[in-house]
This record gives C-alpha cells, sequence and structure tokens, in this order.
C-alpha cells in the first residue's frame, strides 16, 4: 500500500509543486491549508509522514506539531517541517517540539524526495 | 591723665619751684630772728618787693612759655602722630605723617612713614597675587563652562545628593524635548540648577551605577559606570557616569564628592538599527519561501519534461508569479527604508549654502580661481559629510581649471523633493563622458592636498549621485551633485534674546550645597526660591476672575537664574474684559488654543518644588492659584514671600510699595514690564536688593522675614 503524505501549507504556489512532486513518487497525497484543517486532516485521512509549513494563518506550524505529538493515536507520524525561518534558534524550536526533520525554504526538492524516502523507509 | 591736666600740673610745679626755696628759706630765717631783726627785715624787704616779685614773675612767665613750647613739640605733636599713625593703619592706608617739630620727632615720624612704605609694597604685592589667583579661576571656570556649553553631547555634573550643579545648553534642548505632558510647557525647564536629577532619570539606576564605580574605585579600575534608561515619554537614553573626586585628596583616598553624567537619546539610533534588521529580515526569510516555491516549481519543469502542458502552464505561472512579488517587495522595501540604509556614513545635518560658502573661499584660496553664486535656496538642508564634499568641489573646479581654464565657476542650490541640486557651473567647450568618468574614480586631490577617496566614494557615501550636463543655449556646462535633503529639528533657541553674557548653567557652589529642601530657620540667601506673577483677566478672583499668564524664574544660591523660566500663557476658557487688554497686552487669539489652567498648574506645581514662593503682592496671585486647587488637585504649600511685605519692612516710611516705586527706589533698571515673566523677573531683582536691607534689620533667615512681614500694615489687606 502506498504511504500517505498530508501536505501542510497555506502558500498555493508552494503547495502545487509539492503535490506533483508527491504523487509522481506514488505517494497518496492530501492538502491541507491551514493548522486547523491539517489537525483535522490528519485524523481523517491518517497520514504516515507530514509536510508542514511553520507561517501559517490560524494555528502555525509549532502550533500543530505541538497538537500531534501531544496525541497518542498519531505516535506513528512523521513530521517534516519546511519553512522559511532558517535561524537556528527556530530549528532549534522546531526539533524540541517534535518535528522529525526541519527544512529551511528554498530547498532542492531531490534532496526532500530523498529524505521522505529514507524517513518512511525506516 | 590728660594731657591738658598735665601741663597745669607742670606750671604749678614750675611755679612752687621758683617760689618754694625762698618762701622756706625766708620762713626759717624768720623763725630764727629776734624781733628787732624781724622788725628791719620787714621794712628792708617791703621797700624792694615789688622788684622781687617782678622779678620771679618775669621768671616764671618765661618757664611758662618754654615748658608750653617744650610740651606743644613733644606731647601734643606726638599725641597727633600718634592719631594719624592709627588712621593709616586703619581707614586711609596711603595717609602719610608730616614731619614737623624738633629733629628727634620728626625723625620718629619718618620712620613711621617709611614702615607704611614698606608694609603697603607688602600688600599690594599680596593683593596683586590674590587677584591674578582669581581671575585665573575665574577663567578656567569660564573656560569650562565655554567647552561645555559648546559640546555636542548633553552634560549633567551634579552632588551626591543628585542635586544638579551644571548642565549644558544640549542637555537642555535634551530633556526639552524630552519632556511629555503637562510638563512641557515649562519648556523643558525641569533641568534646572539645584534640581534633582531624579526627576528626569530613575532614581535607582543612577544609585546602582554610583555604587558599580565606588567598587571600581575600590578595585583600582576605571572608574565608569554606564546604563541605559527609559524616560516616562518611553525614549531611551543610555547615560555614561564618571565620578566627581574631592579636590585635593590623593589616590584611593580621595573621596567622591558627585558625577558627571553623559546622556545620550538612543531612540532614534536603535530605531534605524530595528529598520536595519527589519530590512534584512524582508530581504532573507523573505525571500526563502518566494525562492523554495520557484525552486520547487523549476524543478519539477526541468524533471518531467514530458508533463501535461496544462500542468506545465501552471508551473510557469507560479515562477512569473513569484518573481512579479519578489520585485514589488524589493522596491517596497528600497522606498521604506531607503534613509536607514543609506545612513552609515556619518553625515551631519548642514545647510547647503554653508557648504557652497565653504567651497568657495578654498576655490578662491588654493586655486585662485573667481566664484560666483546664482539661484540659492538659502533655507535647503543637506545630508553631508561636508568635508569630503567640499574637497570633492574644490577637487573638479581643479580639474577644470587645468583642462579647460575657464574664467571663473558659479554655484547654484535648487531642491526638487527630497533631493537637493548642488551645480556647478562654467563656461566652455564640451567635454567627453569618458574624461568625467576618469576624474570620478580617481583618487581626488587640489591645491597641493590629496585624499586617497575617489568622487565616486565620496558620492556613495552621500548616497547620492553626480553627473555632468550641458546648458547648450548658455554655452555652459555643469556639474550635478544630488544629495538627501535634510530636516532638521527646528531648534528655538531665545537664549540670546534673554539677558546678556554667559548663560547660568553652572554654579559649582552648589557642592557644597546637600539638602535643600525648605527650612525655615536657613538664611534668606541660601534658599532656591521661584519668583512668580501672573496676569489675569480681572481683580477679583472670587468673582470668576481667571490666570491667563503665569511667569515665573528661579533663584538658586542669591543668583536669578534667567535661562531657568517658566512662561505659559493659559486659556481662561471665558472672554476676556476688553478694559485689561491694554494692561497685560495679552489678546483673545493669543489665549486661545494654549493649554487650560488644568494643564499648566500642575506644571507649574512641579517647577516650584521644594522652593520657597516669591511674588510682589503675594496674596493677590496666591488667592488665585488657591481657588483651583480644588478643580487641579495641586496644592501650593510651601512658603510665601512677599515683596510688597518686605520691602515694607525695610522700608516702613515710604508711602508706596507698588513694584515701579520700589524699582526705582532700589535702582533697578528694567527695560520692559507688564508682561507676567518680566515682571517676575523685575520681582526677583527687588527681592535680591532686599535681601542685605533685610540682614540690616537683623532679619536674616526666611522665618523672621515671614514673622516680620505679617507685622507690616499692608499684611492686613486682604483678598
Amino acid at each position: 500500500m502506498a504511504y500517505k503524505i498530508l501536505i501542510v501549507d497555506d502558500e498555493p504556489n508552494i503547495v502545487i509543486s509539492l503535490e506533483f512532486l508527491m504523487k509522481k513518487e506514488g505517494f497518496e497525497v492530501a492538502v491541507a491549508n491551514d493548522g486547523e484543517e491539517a489537525l483535522a486532516k490528519a485524523a481523517s485521512f491518517a497520514p504516515d509522514l507530514m509536510l508542514l509549513d511553520v507561517m501559517m494563518p490560524k494555528k502555525s506550524g509549532f502550533e500543530v506539531c505541538e497538537a500531534l505529538r501531544a496525541d497518542p493515536q498519531r505516535a506513528g507520524l512523521q513530521i517534516v517541517m519546511l519553512t522559511a525561518k532558517g535561524r537556528d534558534t527556530e530549528v532549534a524550536k522546531g526539533l524540541a517540539l517534535g518535528a522529525d526533520a526541519y527544512v529551511t525554504k528554498p530547498f532542492s526538492t531531490k534532496d526532500l524526495v530523498a529524505k521522505v524516502k529514507e524517513m518512511l523507509a525506516r | 591723665m590728660k594731657a591738658k591736666h598735665r601741663f597745669i600740673l607742670a606750671v604749678v610745679v614750675l611755679g612752687l619751684l621758683m617760689t618754694g626755696p625762698f618762701v622756706v628759706t625766708s620762713l626759717l630765717v624768720w623763725l630764727d630772728m629776734k624781733d628787732a631783726e624781724r622788725q628791719m627785715l620787714t621794712e628792708l624787704l617791703l621797700s624792694r618787693l615789688p622788684v622781687g616779685t617782678i622779678m620771679t614773675l618775669f621768671g616764671f612767665v618765661i618757664g611758662v612759655l618754654v615748658l608750653h613750647r617744650l610740651f606743644k613739640h613733644y606731647v601734643e605733636g606726638l599725641l597727633r602722630m600718634a592719631e594719624t599713625l592709627r588712621l593709616m593703619l586703619g581707614a586711609n592706608r596711603n595717609f602719610r605723617v608730616t614731619p614737623e617739630g624738633p629733629p628727634e620727632v620728626q625723625q620718629l615720624a619718618r620712620a613711621a612713614n617709611d614702615l607704611a612704605q614698606q608694609r603697603d609694597a607688602l600688600m599690594d604685592d599680596v593683593e596683586t597675587q590674590i587677584a591674578a589667583a582669581k581671575a585665573s579661576v575665574e577663567e578656567e571656570k569660564n573656560r569650562l563652562a565655554a567647552l561645555m556649553s559648546e559640546l555636542a553631547q548633553a552634560v549633567v555634573v551634579c552632588n551626591l545628593d543628585g542635586r544638579i550643579l551644571l548642565y549644558n545648553n544640549r542637555a537642555r534642548l535634551q530633556f526639552k524635548a524630552l519632556a511629555q505632558g503637562p510638563t512641557s510647557v515649562s519648556g523643558g525647564a525641569l533641568i534646572g540648577l539645584g534640581r534633582s536629577i531624579f526627576s528626569i532619570l530613575e532614581k535607582n539606576q543612577v544609585q546602582h551605577a554610583e555604587e558599580v564605580i565606588r567598587q571600581r574605585l575600590a578595585g583600582g579600575k576605571a572608574a565608569i559606570a554606564n546604563f541605559i534608561t527609559t524616560t516616562r515619554g518611553g525614549q531611551l537614553l543610555r547615560v555614561q557616569m564618571v565620578p566627581v573626586m574631592a579636590a585635593g585628596a590623593e589616590g584611593a583616598e580621595a573621596a567622591m564628592t558627585g558625577y558627571v553624567l553623559t546622556v545620550e537619546n538612543i531612540t532614534r539610533s536603535i530605531e534605524q538599527e530595528a529598520q536595519r534588521d527589519q530590512v534584512l529580515h524582508l530581504m532573507t526569510e523573505g525571500s526563502r519561501s518566494a525562492i523554495g516555491n520557484i525552486r520547487a516549481a523549476v524543478t519539477n519543469l526541468l524533471d518531467y519534461p514530458d508533463m501535461e502542458p496544462e500542468l506545465r502552464e501552471r508551473f510557469l505561472r507560479v515562477i512569473e508569479d513569484e518573481v512579479a512579488k519578489r520585485g514589488q517587495s524589493i522596491d517596497q522595501t528600497m522606498a521604506k527604508f531607503s534613509d536607514s540604509l543609506k545612513a552609515r556614513w556619518p553625515l551631519e545635518d548642514i545647510l547647503g549654502i554653508d557648504v557652497i560658502a565653504a567651497a568657495q573661499r578654498r576655490i578662491e584660496d588654493k586655486l585662485r580661481l573667481p566664484t560666483k553664486t546664482e539661484e540659492l535656496d538659502d533655507a535647503l538642508w543637506v545630508k553631508a559629510d561636508s568635508f569630503s564634499l567640499v574637497f570633492a568641489l574644490v577637487f573638479l573646479a581643479s580639474r577644470l581649471q587645468d583642462h579647460y581654464g575657464p574664467r571663473e565657476l558659479r554655484f547654484r542650490l535648487t531642491s526638487e523633493g527630497k533631493l537637493a541640486y548642488l551645480d556647478l557651473i562654467w563656461a566652455g567647450p564640451a567635454m567627453s563622458s569618458e574624461t568625467f568618468y576618469t576624474w570620478e574614480m580617481e583618487s581626488m586631490h587640489a591645491g597641493g592636498e590629496t585624499t586617497p577617496l575617489t568622487l565616486r566614494d565620496v558620492i556613495d557615501r552621500h548616497g547620492g549621485e553626480v553627473w555632468y550636463q550641458r546648458e547648450k543655449a548658455a554655452h555652459r556646462a555643469y556639474f550635478r551633485f544630488v544629495l538627501p535633503v535634510a530636516t532638521p529639528e527646528v531648534v528655538h533657541d531665545d537664549e540670546r534674546a534673554r539677558g546678556s553674557g554667559r548663560p547660568e548653567y553652572y554654579d559649582f557652589d552648589l557642592f557644597n550645597f546637600a539638602d535643600k529642601s525648605i527650612d525655615l530657620d536657613r538664611r534668606l540667601s541660601d534658599l532656591t526660591y521661584t519668583v512668580f506673577d501672573t496676569e489675569t483677566t480681572g481683580l477679583e478672583p472670587s468673582n470668576g476672575d481667571e490666570i491667563i499668564q503665569i511667569g515665573a524664574a528661579r533663584i538658586v544660591n542669591n543668583r536669578l537664574l534667567r535661562q531657568e523660566i517658566f512662561n505659559q500663557l493659559v486659556d481662561p476658557e471665558c472672554p476676556l474684559k476688553p478694559e485689561s487688554i491694554p494692561i497685560h497686552g495679552i489678546s483673545e487669539d493669543m489665549v486661545r488654543g494654549q493649554p487650560n489652567i488644568d494643564i499648566v498648574l500642575p506644571a507649574f506645581h512641579e517647577f516650584c518644588e521644594d522652593t520657597v514662593l516669591i511674588a510682589h503682592n503675594a496674596a493677590f496671585d496666591m488667592r488665585f492659584l488657591q481657588l483651583k486647587e480644588e478643580r487641579t488637585g495641586v496644592r501650593f504649600a510651601q512658603p510665601v514671600l512677599d515683596t510688597l511685605l518686605l520691602s515694607a519692612v525695610v522700608h516702613p516710611n515710604q508711602e508706596s510699595h507698588k513694584l515701579d516705586v520700589i524699582l526705582e527706589r532700589l535702582g533697578i533698571h528694567i527695560e520692559s514690564r507688564h508682561n507676567a515673566l518680566e515682571d517676575a523677573l523685575a520681582t526677583a531683582e527687588v527681592f535680591l536688593k532686599l535681601v542685605p536691607l533685610l540682614e540690616e534689620k537683623g532679619i536674616v533667615t526666611v522665618r523672621q522675614a515671614l514673622e516680620a512681614s505679617e507685622k507690616t500694615y499692608f499684611a492686613r489687606v486682604k483678598y
């Protein structure tokens, strides 16, 4: 069965690329446009991995990450944070809040795909 | 015994000496004789008695004359000399004894005169030395004060109680700018000699800095402390403190007697810093996601060349969209932050015409090339490093002179929006843009001076531009310098108009004054006073008349401080009486829009803090203030001295104690009157003259002055 990936970002310009890419790699893909939707879809879609943007309306990526990590049902979910915030302090915060990986924009799509595959293979 | 009595005694003794031996001898002979012999002797003597008597009298008179002469010369002469010597000793140093009388007395007089001469020479010498020392101390003080007042930093010197002993003009302006809310009507006067620095700076922070300095002193380190504090208005101040050590003491034993504070308002530079951060952030973080979006889209396009045309179209749109947004955001950033991006090099605000005048002087001086000016905007301020800018102008002039030999150069200064145009114009043949390009890029040298900077460097430093342009019709060309226009803070400096001489920004005698709070048993000359006057709509405070102006000045250490004033018009919120307008010279439109008494009175109250109030006919002014106590919630509870009553104390027999009359009586000349501030200043002068006159009457302390005032007739008049 194909792995399920949830893409969470409020910017359609990146969502379109990520969605295309992940589908090409053979994953089952769903998209959420803000933090609240992300939490709802995390429950209904039950993804294996989440690509999570930090800067979003309603709930930030940090908040979403925290909420998911507090939910024992979502224990197996892998979270990759995608963010334009590249400071060391923010990377540290993301990882501390329970993200499995932290990718700073702009990123190489090849690297991202490789990372996602590697994480799912674990 | 008086000299006269001694003379009489001497005459009596003389008489006795001349007659005594004869009479005694005669008596003894007489007692020894028989009757017949006595009979014979009597006859013999009686017939010759007149001759003997005359001879005796004659001898006696001569004796008396000799005696008188001796007496006059030696006794009276010496007495007179003693008196003149006393005179020389005290009242009149220049008096000398006239040598007269017998030679011995004359010699004595000469010796005394010589002694006096010697003493005078010594005293003159000492006095000259004292005067010289005083003059040099005074000169040093003045030099220090001048130096301080010209400093670009705000400097305040305080004693250990936080009382201000010295401040400079920059400090005054800075704290004036800081004054917020009701205090702003006092013109930032909260900085003042003898005032507490803690009304401006946080007391804990100042004391902490003091402690730090003490510790550093004890540890033998450089005694300096820094702190950053926020004012009530939210401004950020960076304060540096260095100690003032007791004079004369050496090394570690020296005690700290006060401190010097250097205050810098860093609000603006912090804001600029923050703005730069924001720009950086926008340019870095802000670009990340856009470039991320583009990169992902581009990679997809490259990696999957065979995707459907519709999808390809969508990826291309993403790229176009992101690039367009990025471009826009860069434009916005540049527009918004251009000022803070440019101002890395310390540029000062300078009048454009000052730059031109400096350049003209140097060109005429160094190159012997005449210059003229054309259209000059003399109110145009530019942001410039005037030294390098003038150098650049002289450099261009020198190049022009070498290559084209123009007969004269002209300057023009105009502006357009935020840009100032400074043109260097000459008449002559066209030059190639390549030539100008080489000039732009070479190290500048002119009139024997060189700099590693190029014209381009100078232009970049200013965030400006320069180009070459021809005015074909006029057969001439010009170099146009474009510089950013500056909008300098307008500083109203009314000091020069008020009072002559150096502003009273310092008083080192305050070092010796610790506690300045009001103690009624202190000497009148030792206290701090606020002398004030009000102008009102009329004379009946209880009948609805209102204050329309309050003027006040401070007396500190027996000196009237003309710089530390309070001068505020007040909107009475009722119509002015037409008949009163000629008296105070304040018209309706002057008071409308001014703060009302609810704002002014608390500010004035703050201005008066810790001082004794003085007013002429104070009962009248105080009545106005008291009627507002309830409404404004400020109470003027400090002691009040009335110059009218004090004048009546000093001159109880004079009929009038009107301010004008007193001014004339005390020989005080005042230029203009009948405005609250001028009258307050006049009242202050009167008070300062009254202090010594009161002292002559034994009225030395404030308590005595208040008691004496109460007893005068005028004190019974009530409002």
